[in-house]
């Protein structure tokens, strides 16, 4: 009798919390209006989409290899048989930003993925539990931040050596502390509301509480904060690649295109400024659209706009 | 405020010591000999036995770690694998470069970032607001080495007004500071205007303008302090992605600075000059940040001198 009551008041905290929580079905929807009326939200969702369809669907878009050399049609400058031209090798430039698409957006994604997969465990029992291990853990994060900017994946890069495994790797690392940092803050601001005290109250589980209560309630700031990182992790891994601790050839990768094209910038400009303009697009397609989520998701901005 | 002040720099004490133990096991994570690493790939048999002996490899990390920072706490950061040099001394030689570099890139951020921001705030939905704010978008998204070689072409290149790379005069500081300074010129043009709007419409200034303040002095008396406050605190984060972006920056322009330095090391794996130049990096920036907290607390009186780490 007394644990049947005890159920019941846990399923109404769990109702409660999905009230307040933005993943339920009509927020998402609320969410999806609010992008939907941002302009530049959609262009920067338009700018996404045609580099996925591009990315995906490459092989079908160009007749041309992106590898293969070609040194009869070398420096070839932009026409309709190549859009972009060719370079050095008489590789086709158009073709080789498609392909190059691909890696871009393996690297934004994945480097995400690593900095979530450490982050949110971490910062999550940082913030939820707190004590000795969170200061632990917050010390750590001061010393990966004392790197500046895209220094710590430059560190990582000189343990590894250079390549796209190892850029990934060394992008993913240092969005950790930036994910943990995050993730610990949105978890000590829920963890104080009312549900969650009367969830504990009631004797739920730490896990439980966290699970279904504190984590979907941090999703919206993960979400804004996922957007603008893979545009960063781009950027970041990009500049590896032109610094050559990247990518190496032949891989058509946008950063080491540019940093081998500004050897011929003088005769062809068009094998710097594509590749640039490139990066410079999908860069802006995601800041475009976390900027749409963070109005859409941040009730406050609402009001600013 | 006192105890504030030496609270904070108490704290970048463990974040500075955290940081030379992970530059001090740099080397030994890379697959190999670490006296080899650190002797440098082309050295002979006896030099990898001297490194070998001097830092005493052979002895457990912690007697390591003690060498290596009894060495460093005397400017004895090692030699270059290749020119041979004391690294401290390469250092000291490329820090101004670097130094003189993100702050004239600072600076060109400041001035237009909140010039911008400012005017556009207090003419919100203007031609010039739009024409700002799509500016500062494209700023943001443009990545900082594409941008010095574009600057390079137009303004070289084509137009010749200023060398192309290199140190020397000051026209050679311009191309690459504008380079650097883009992307926080953007960001600072956002976060003033953001922030200025969110002040002028706080109840005060309403006040101040029904005393019949002129408009200038609302805006540049009234509002313009309070609205500072966020802006310094992204000064400071900002300084580390100038630092960061300044190794992109100095590699376009071929800068003698340290980012240039790194990169080169690296692709050498000349380790003694990588550590060195990590750690001086790092280290400017903790410095910057500790200065930048430090500015914030004098500038919020709001600010509570007790307990608000880690927020």
């Amino acid at each position: 009798m007394q644990k049947g009551k005890l159920n019941l008041q846990k399923e109404k905290v769990d109702q409660i919390s999905k009230l307040a929580t933005p993943k339920s079905d009509t927020e998402i929807r609320q969410v999806w209006r609010h992008l939907r009326k941002n302009r530049m939200a959609m262009l920067g969702l338009a700018i996404l989409f045609l580099f996925l369809i591009t990315s995906i669907f490459a092989p079908f878009l160009t007749p041309h290899d992106p590898i293969k050399l070609d040194l009869v049609n070398a420096m070839q400058t932009p026409s309709s048989e190549n859009l972009m031209g060719t370079d050095w090798q008489g590789r086709d430039v158009f073709s080789r930003i498609l392909y190059g698409g691909r890696i871009s957006l393996a690297i934004g994604f994945i480097t995400v993925f690593i900095g979530l997969g450490v982050g949110i465990p971490v910062g999550t029992l940082s913030g939820y539990f707190g004590g000795k291990f969170d200061l632990f853990i917050q010390r750590l994060i001061d010393i990966m931040l004392a790197f500046p900017g895209i220094l710590l994946a430059i560190v990582v890069v000189a343990i590894l050596g250079v390549g796209v495994e190892q850029v990934m790797v060394a992008v993913g690392i240092s969005t950790i502390p930036i994910y943990t940092r995050l993730v610990r803050g949105s978890v000590l601001s829920v963890k104080e509301e009312g549900y969650i005290k009367a969830a504990r109250g009631l004797g739920i589980g730490d896990l439980r509480i966290i699970l279904r209560h504190v984590l979907p309630n941090c999703l919206g700031p993960i979400i804004v904060m996922s957007t603008f990182r893979i545009a960063t992790s781009i950027l970041w891994a990009a500049g590896l690649g032109f610094l050559g601790l990247g990518a190496q050839p032949p891989d058509p990768e946008w950063g080491a295109m540019l940093s081998r094209g500004r050897e011929y910038m003088r005769a062809a400009p068009y094998l710097t400024t594509f590749p640039g303009m490139a990066i410079f697009f999908m860069v802006l397609g995601f800041n475009l659209i976390g900027d749409g989520l963070r109005d859409a998701l941040d009730p406050r901005s609402r009001l600013y706009r | 405020m006192y105890a504030y002040i030496v609270r904070r720099l108490l704290l970048a004490v463990p974040v500075l010591i955290g940081v030379s133990i992970l530059v001090f096991s740099m080397v030994r994570f890379i697959p190999g000999d670490p006296a080899r690493v650190i002797a440098g790939i082309q050295a002979p048999q006896s030099a990898v036995e001297r490194v070998r002996e001097e830092m005493l490899l052979d002895e457990p990390l912690h007697t390591q770690y003690f060498v290596y920072m009894g060495n460093l706490l005397q400017g004895d950061m090692g030699r270059s694998a290749f020119t041979r040099r004391p690294v401290a001394l390469e250092l000291y030689e490329r820090f101004p470069n670097t130094l003189m570099l993100t702050v004239a890139a600072m600076a060109i951020a400041t001035v237009l970032g909140m010039g911008a921001g400012i005017i556009s705030a207090t003419k919100r939905y203007s031609l010039f607001d739009n024409f700002v704010m799509l500016l500062a978008l494209a700023g943001i998204a443009i990545p900082v080495f594409w941008l010095g070689l574009m600057m390079q072409l137009l303004f070289s290149v084509y137009l010749g007004w200023f060398p192309s790379s290199g140190m020397g005069s000051w026209q050679h500081l311009i191309l690459p500071a504008f380079t650097l300074g883009l992307a926080t010129t953007a960001l600072i043009t956002r976060i003033t205007r953001s922030s200025m709007l969110d002040v002028l419409g706080q109840d005060y200034i309403n006040t101040a303008r029904a005393k019949g303040l002129v408009e200038r002095v609302v805006v540049y008396k009234h509002a313009l302090k309070n609205a500072l406050i966020p802006v310094v605190t992204v000064m400071g984060l900002q300084f580390g992605i100038l630092l960061g972006g300044a190794v992109l920056t100095e590699s376009v322009f071929s800068w003698p600075g340290i980012g240039r330095l790194l990169v080169d090391s690296i692709l050498t794996r000349d380790y003694p000059v990588v550590q060195g130049a990590v750690l001086v990096l790092a280290l400017f920036f903790v410095l910057i940040n500790l200065v930048v907290d430090i500015i914030y607390a004098l500038l919020d009186p709001r600010i509570t001198y007790g307990s608000q780490e880690g927020d």
